[in-house]
């Protein structure tokens, strides 16, 4: 096989010569210039904006809980009805601590569990919609897909607390508790609120993403190569793997990067199955909280905090996740990117 | 699947149809065509299960007046959450529409190829995969503390549009990159002022995947609920109409919340509250799959023939000439 690594074939209908040299549209000035010029520098005036009033909001938190914000296990707003004191210039209530190791290790875990389970899940989804079934039944799938990334959060969020959590704890999770492993077997199963349930609730909401992803590459495989492939006589797996995999690999990379950006920062769904409880899961059973799911859930009470540090260190908190998911982000577009600017498969990037 | 040896290449080779594929290939290959079916079994389980789990909750107890009460204080009905939810899905679409599409605009036909491009661009990419919940803080700290908007409709509208301008953008420069660059020269030829190129010819050519695009974005800001909490809050009644202010009745009621906190409340003290739990969940999902299964009728209608249903049907014919190849000569093209 050629050793050149295979791009994501980009579609090239809309680049033209003229993309390359200036505006699609000719001619310069006038409203439509400066409108969408304004209307367009919004998103960015937008990002920054963002970044400005997380960073100001948690400077004071940020002061006072120092480098200990991301190591620390206690979350405590202190003693609303005592006395206030000052560290570091910033008021705080007596005994107020902000550790967000807990909900930063109950975010990677829940992410990390929808990720082993929703990727395979939606990859193989994909494959079946495009390669095997007829395209009337491919319609319905994709429907099917639609549906499920359609679903609001707070109502597969219902779900998954309601009836999906109850129904593994009785059926499934002791099947699994029997395993002799630790983070397995050492503590009861529960009632279907934790860890587990709120990374199976998200694998159900990154698949839509990594397999509408994962089906539009696939769709791009140009159709003669795979006709290539079975006129050497190979079977539908080995031609996948010779063929389709590897116009198609990094590109549900770059997918499944962006489905764990939206993994790290779903909250309500997480915030309903996780139980919200800001402690380190001692199994993968136990409730725990995200850092998405302790904003919501922590808000009420931090409003409570006279000198406001509580809801400075949500803030902080926040912008801690705005760093995780942008840096996740910026990976997927980088890995999308760096496929997109490599060499194609030398056949079929005509068609 | 893959049964038969193929016998036209096997009577060339030896007169005697030897299978070409040996049972191990054979197994290898169901193998994985179960493993990509059971990938697809279990996308489809939960959504049957959803689906079922939701109707068959809210049909239990169903009462067509939570069209005609607001929730109230003994949770009476639904209709001040389902205006409220109306009311925003009409702001978002006029901001963020005349936002998105105005991006989109410039990004496709009026920046030239450079820096500010890419930055802007760059920016509206992050922005898509900004968890809904900091935009939602940010805009409760900005906007409703430090400005003073209150919780109220301002906030909301501003945090639900953000959100959703990046795919409206990005919805609109795919539609207007689709648009051949022959019909801009057409206009142009014709001697027609650029802002008709535009509206009367490049817009109008783009509409359906502009439109498909604004109604995706108007579904994912239906069935947000995390950006809302802490900047449109909530009342039990009628919002009051007015869209920033301290008044209690500023706030705005939505669907959203109804299935967020209303399973919560015991049923022994007010009996229909879990109900309408369910009841919004429904709402909500008829209304989101409405709007999804509306994009969908947009593609199907305009896209025809699309290079990509070419493909498609190009791709089924390999499919059924493969499924025949024990028979005779192969129909490949």
């Amino acid at each position: 096989m050629s050793t050149a690594d295979p791009a994501t074939p980009t579609p090239a209908a809309g680049e033209s010569e003229r993309d390359g040299a200036g505006a699609r549209l000719r001619g310069n000035g006038g409203a439509l210039d400066w409108a969408s010029r304004v209307l367009a520098l919004l998103p960015l005036a937008a990002l920054v904006a963002i970044l400005i009033v997380l960073l100001y909001e948690a400077l004071p938190a940020i002061r006072f809980n120092g480098f200990g914000f991301l190591v620390n296990r206690i979350w405590s707003v202190g003693s609303t009805y005592g006395g206030i004191s000052k560290a570091g210039g910033v008021l705080h209530p007596l005994g107020a601590k902000y550790g967000a190791w807990p909900i930063i290790a109950g975010t990677l875990e829940t992410s990390l569990i929808a990720m082993v389970v929703g990727l395979p899940i939606a990859v193989g989804a994909a494959i079946i919609l495009v390669e095997k079934v007829p395209p009337y039944l491919a319609s319905v799938g994709g429907l099917v897909l639609e549906v499920l990334a359609g679903v609001p959060s707070v109502v597969i969020g219902l779900w998954g607390l309601l009836t999906f959590g109850p129904f593994m704890a009785r059926n499934i999770y002791p099947a699994l508790h029997a395993i002799p492993i630790p983070f397995l077997h050492d503590q009861p199963v529960g009632t279907g609120e934790g860890l587990l349930t709120a990374g199976l609730v998200l694998a159900a909401m990154i698949v839509p993403i990594v397999a509408a992803t994962t089906r539009d590459l696939l769709r791009q495989v140009p159709v003669a190569t795979e006709e290539g492939a079975v006129a050497l006589g190979m079977t539908d797996s080995e031609a996948f793997f010779a063929v389709q995999a590897r116009w198609v690999r990094t590109g549900v990379v770059g997918a499944a990067v962006l489905g764990l950006g939206r993994a790290l920062g779903e909250t309500i769904a997480v915030a309903l199955c996780t139980g919200s409880v800001l402690q380190i899961a001692p199994s993968i059973f136990s409730t725990t909280g995200t850092i998405a799911s302790t904003v919501v859930s922590q808000l009420d009470s931090a409003q409570s905090d006279p000198t406001g540090l509580a809801v400075k260190s949500l803030a902080e908190a926040a912008l801690l996740l705005f760093v995780i998911t942008l840096l996740v982000n910026i990976a997927a577009r980088v890995i999308v990117r760096r496929s997109a600017r490599g060499a194609a498969l030398p056949v079929g990037a005509g068609f | 699947m893959a049964t038969g040896s193929m016998q036209g290449a096997g009577s060339l080779a030896a007169g005697s149809p030897a299978p070409l594929i040996s049972t191990a290939r054979r197994v290898r290959n169901g193998a994985w065509w179960g493993l990509c079916a059971a990938g697809f079994a279990l996308v489809a389980v939960p959504v049957v299960w959803i689906v079922v789990y939701v109707v068959s909750e809210a049909a239990a107890t169903w009462r067509w007046s939570i069209f005609t009460n607001p929730v109230g204080a003994t949770f009476t009905g639904l209709l001040n959450t389902i205006e409220g939810t109306f009311v925003m899905m009409v702001g978002v679409a006029l901001i963020a529409g005349v936002v998105g599409i105005g991006t989109g605009v410039w990004l496709s036909e009026v920046a030239r190829p450079g820096t500010l491009r890419s930055v802007v661009r760059g920016a509206s990419e992050v922005l898509s995969g900004i968890p809904s919940i900091v935009l939602g803080y940010v805009g409760y700290l900005a906007l409703v503390v430090n400005l003073h908007w209150g919780y109220s409709l301002l906030p909301a509208l501003v945090v639900l549009s953000f959100l959703v301008v990046p795919y409206i953008a990005k919805a609109t420069e795919l539609a207007l990159n689709q648009v051949p660059i022959a019909y801009r020269e057409g206009g142009e030829a014709l001697g027609m002022r650029r802002t008709h190129v535009l509206g009367r010819i490049v817009l109008r050519s783009a509409l359906p995947g502009i439109s498909t695009g604004l109604i995706l974005a108007l579904a994912i800001s239906v069935g947000e609920t995390a950006p809302l909490l802490y900047t449109a809050g909530f009342t039990s009644g009628y919002w009051n109409g007015a869209f920033l202010g301290p008044a209690a009745t500023s706030q705005v009621p939505y669907l959203t919340y109804a299935t967020w906190t209303f399973y919560q409340v015991p049923t022994t003290e007010f009996k229909n509250a879990q109900p309408l739990s369910f009841d919004a969940a429904l709402l909500l999902m008829v209304l989101v799959l409405g709007l999804i299964l509306l994009a969908r009728l947009v593609v199907r209608v305009t896209q025809r023939y699309s290079p990509e249903r070419a493909a498609g049907i190009r791709r089924a014919d390999l499919r059924a000439a493969r499924a025949n190849r024990n028979g005779a000569p192969s129909p490949i093209r």
